[in-house]
């Protein structure tokens, strides 16, 4: 008998994880291109989607496969793809397309490092500002981390609902060592999960405006085949779906755009914060790096240096607020990630001046060393 | 004679968003002919328009999603094929029609053309050819014949062009015909045919460009475009898709070159996942929701 939706508690790895977070979403497509280390997720695909009535289909490349989860997503199928660095730069084209149409789909990356083929099978974070600005142009992302197998299964369910009701392409940055990481998973019975679906249009076809926002400046949304003849482009367009090319349409479509991102922020960002009432030293990280960081936080609290956790779920909308609310009490921001340093842009950023931010940088190949962490709180303390 | 009434309403305005005309095509363009025998070819198939989508790439074809009142997306340059797969496989009850121009399906498109006949995905593909990235100004096309100009090749283009109906036919297509912009009837009994087997099935229509490539290549009004496709086509039925290629200033091959019968992505899917499901399971399609 076909296994339909799996309940219980599991030994899985973080990109299983995902696979059956994807199903339990609702995922009915699947479509993907195999690269380390995110090709687990597109081999438990093509296993589930059947199980489950959904389509699995291996493209010839992530170019195709984005823009084939889109076209799903306009059928009204929950569509989701999964890469790492070299796919996803293949992505960025067919993400702005997403954004452009408000098509909701997932994309997961599990990042490697790189630049280009980098290293293959080890972990980094480098992909983050590439989540954020990757495609060109001007527009508001979500993205969010994982940093356990639990997490990749409950993120890939938050960024289904969140692509649904914001109408975009969510994007889940998970990262070589939290996908390939194997540990306990409790997957709830599918009453217990909550889902969200998009919002159809509630007028006949000759009222319907494709891209009329709502209260929340989202639109509703028609799916192909159902009478409405609606129109859609990436190119600029009115709330027909026209394109119009003008300055005037510019300003008022991107603008909509990023705004429907910033007034439901609340509703968007998340994070988990540890030990921040008293600290003055606040690590800020995410992924598998927040986990680590966590280690260092805890070892530093024993050297009684006031040292707390700000763990980013959500990393794009960035919680703008919280860390400037925090830099008015804290010396200053320890980020520990595995690139050069763009998280910790953000957080310098947003830091204002307030309090110090201090990077902790690591190229990628394997995680921070706990003591590197630990070293970074104590200067920062001092 | 009598004055052209501005105000008559054009026997397509059914099925076209009329508050988007004027148009954005040039004056002898061969697309709006092509829109126009589209239409008809596909209201004589009979297919129930609302299940039927458009989905184009980008250029002055890729303009066509923009002006068909049905479902219709206009996506990005060379993707339309793989966006149209996507929305196929997600609801097998579409009929899913890709429309779009040379360059966009042939050159940054042409990896997921060869794929989406290849896997015989259930779709129908109308390809205008005009020899040209007419959008853009009139740049070499994989199409462009050798020695013919464009703004990329002002010398000459010494770039061996691709042979349409070969390339789709050895990719795999069910269904693939060429005609030209002054056989509208041939082109809309194919349009029917191609829209009405089940499978990949792909249409070439050779289309005037005056404004760009007929002004390099000494065919400077739509109306030359036409006599030279008339003067110069040859109606060759079942002709080898091998022998087809287009030289400047040659003879232009035209007619229907393949109509076989080859189980479609769905068909093979259906019979290999219901091995495994039960052929209840998978034999439903759309309703696999
Ligand atoms: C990725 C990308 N590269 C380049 C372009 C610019 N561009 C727009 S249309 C076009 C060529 C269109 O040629 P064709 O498909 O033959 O359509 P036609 O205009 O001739 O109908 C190009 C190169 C683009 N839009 N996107
Ligand atoms: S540039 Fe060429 S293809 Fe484009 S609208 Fe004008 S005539 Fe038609
Ligand atoms: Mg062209």
């Amino acid at each position: 008998m076909a296994r339909k939706h799996l309940t219980g508690e599991f030994f899985m790895n973080g990109d299983i994880a995902c696979a059956e977070g994807a199903i339990s979403a609702g995922c009915r497509f699947f479509a993907g291109y195999p690269i380390t280390p995110a090709t687990e997720i597109a081999e438990r695909m093509a296993e589930r989607m059947p199980e489950v009535g959904g389509t699995f289909i291996q493209m010839e490349d992530e170019i195709a496969s984005m823009a084939a989860i889109l076209g799903a997503s306009w059928a009204g199928a929950k569509s989701m793809t999964a890469t790492s660095g070299p796919g996803f730069s293949l992505m960025m084209e067919n993400i702005g397309l997403g954004i452009m149409m408000e098509a909701p789909c997932v994309v997961t990356d599990v990042q490697r490092a790189g630049p280009s083929t980098g290293l293959p099978t080890l972990v980094a974070q480098g992909d983050m500002m590439q989540a954020r600005w990757g495609s060109h142009g001007c527009y508001s992302i979500i993205a969010l981390s994982p940093s356990s197998a639990q997490e990749m299964y409950e993120l890939t369910i938050r960024a289904f609902n969140l692509s649904e009701k914001y109408r975009l392409p969510v994007l889940l940055m998970a990262d070589e060592a939290v996908a390939h990481m194997t540990e306990k998973v409790t997957i709830p019975p599918p009453e217990e999960i909550e889902l969200y679906t998009r919002r159809k249009p509630d007028v006949p076809p000759q009222k319907y405006l494709p891209y009329l926002p709502g209260a929340d400046l989202v639109p509703a949304m028609a799916i192909a085949g159902e009478g409405y003849g609606f129109h859609t482009t990436g190119l600029t367009h009115d709330e027909k779906g026209y394109p119009v090319m003008t300055a005037e349409e510019q300003e008022k479509l991107i603008r909509r755009l990023v705004e429907k991102i910033e007034v439901n922020k609340d509703d968007i960002i998340e994070y988990e914060e540890q030990g921040t009432e008293d600290a003055e030293v606040v690590v800020c990280s995410y992924g598998v790096s927040a986990r680590i960081s966590k280690f260092a936080v805890e070892r530093a609290r024993q050297e009684g240096i006031k040292a707390g956790m700000l763990k980013l779920v959500t990393v794009w909308p960035f919680p703008e607020g919280r860390i400037k609310r925090l830099a008015k009490k804290v010396k200053a921001f320890v980020v520990p990630e595995i690139n050069c340093g763009q998280i910790s842009l953000e957080v310098e950023r947003c830091a204002g001046g307030a309090a110090k931010t201090i990077p902790v940088p690591h190229m990628g190949g394997s995680v921070h060393h706990p003591d590197t962490i630990l070293d970074a709180i104590r200067k920062a303390a001092r | 004679m009598s004055r052209i009434n501005l105000n008559h309403k054009h026997p397509m305005d059914a099925y076209l968003r009329t508050d988007r005309i004027p148009h954005i095509w040039c004056p002898g363009c061969g697309i709006g002919t092509v829109l126009e025998v589209f239409l008809t070819g596909l209201l004589k198939s009979g297919l129930a328009l609302d299940k039927v989508v458009i989905v184009s790439g980008i250029g002055c074809t890729g303009r066509v999603a923009g002006y068909i009142k049905l479902d219709s997306f206009h996506t990005t340059h060379g993707r339309a094929l793989p966006f149209a797969t996507g929305l196929k496989l997600a609801n097998p009850e579409l009929k899913v029609v890709v429309f779009s121009g040379d360059g966009d399906l042939f050159s940054i498109g042409g990896n997921h053309f060869i794929h989406a006949a290849r896997r015989n995905v259930d779709m129908t593909v109308l390809c205008v050819n005009n020899f040209t990235y007419g959008m853009t100004g009139g740049q070499a096309a994989p199409t462009t014949p050798l020695t013919a100009r464009s703004t990329t090749s002002p010398y000459g283009n010494y770039e061996q062009p691709f042979n349409i109906p070969y390339l789709a036919a050895a990719s795999g297509a069910v269904y693939v015909a060429r005609w030209t912009a002054v056989h509208v009837r041939r082109l809309e009994t194919s349009i029917t045919e191609a829209l009405l087997k089940k499978g990949f099935s792909l249409v070439e229509a050779i289309s005037p460009c005056p404004t760009v490539y007929g002004r390099m290549n000494r065919q400077p009004t739509g109306l030359d475009h036409m006599k030279y496709y008339r003067e110069n086509s040859i109606i060759k039925h079942d002709a080898d898709p091998r022998e087809v290629d287009i030289e400047q200033n040659g003879k232009i091959i035209v007619g229907k070159f393949v109509d076989i019968e080859r189980p479609t992505f769905s068909d093979i899917q259906a019979q290999v996942l219901g091995k495994t499901f039960g052929a209840e399971a998978v034999a439903t399609g759309a309703k696999r929701k």
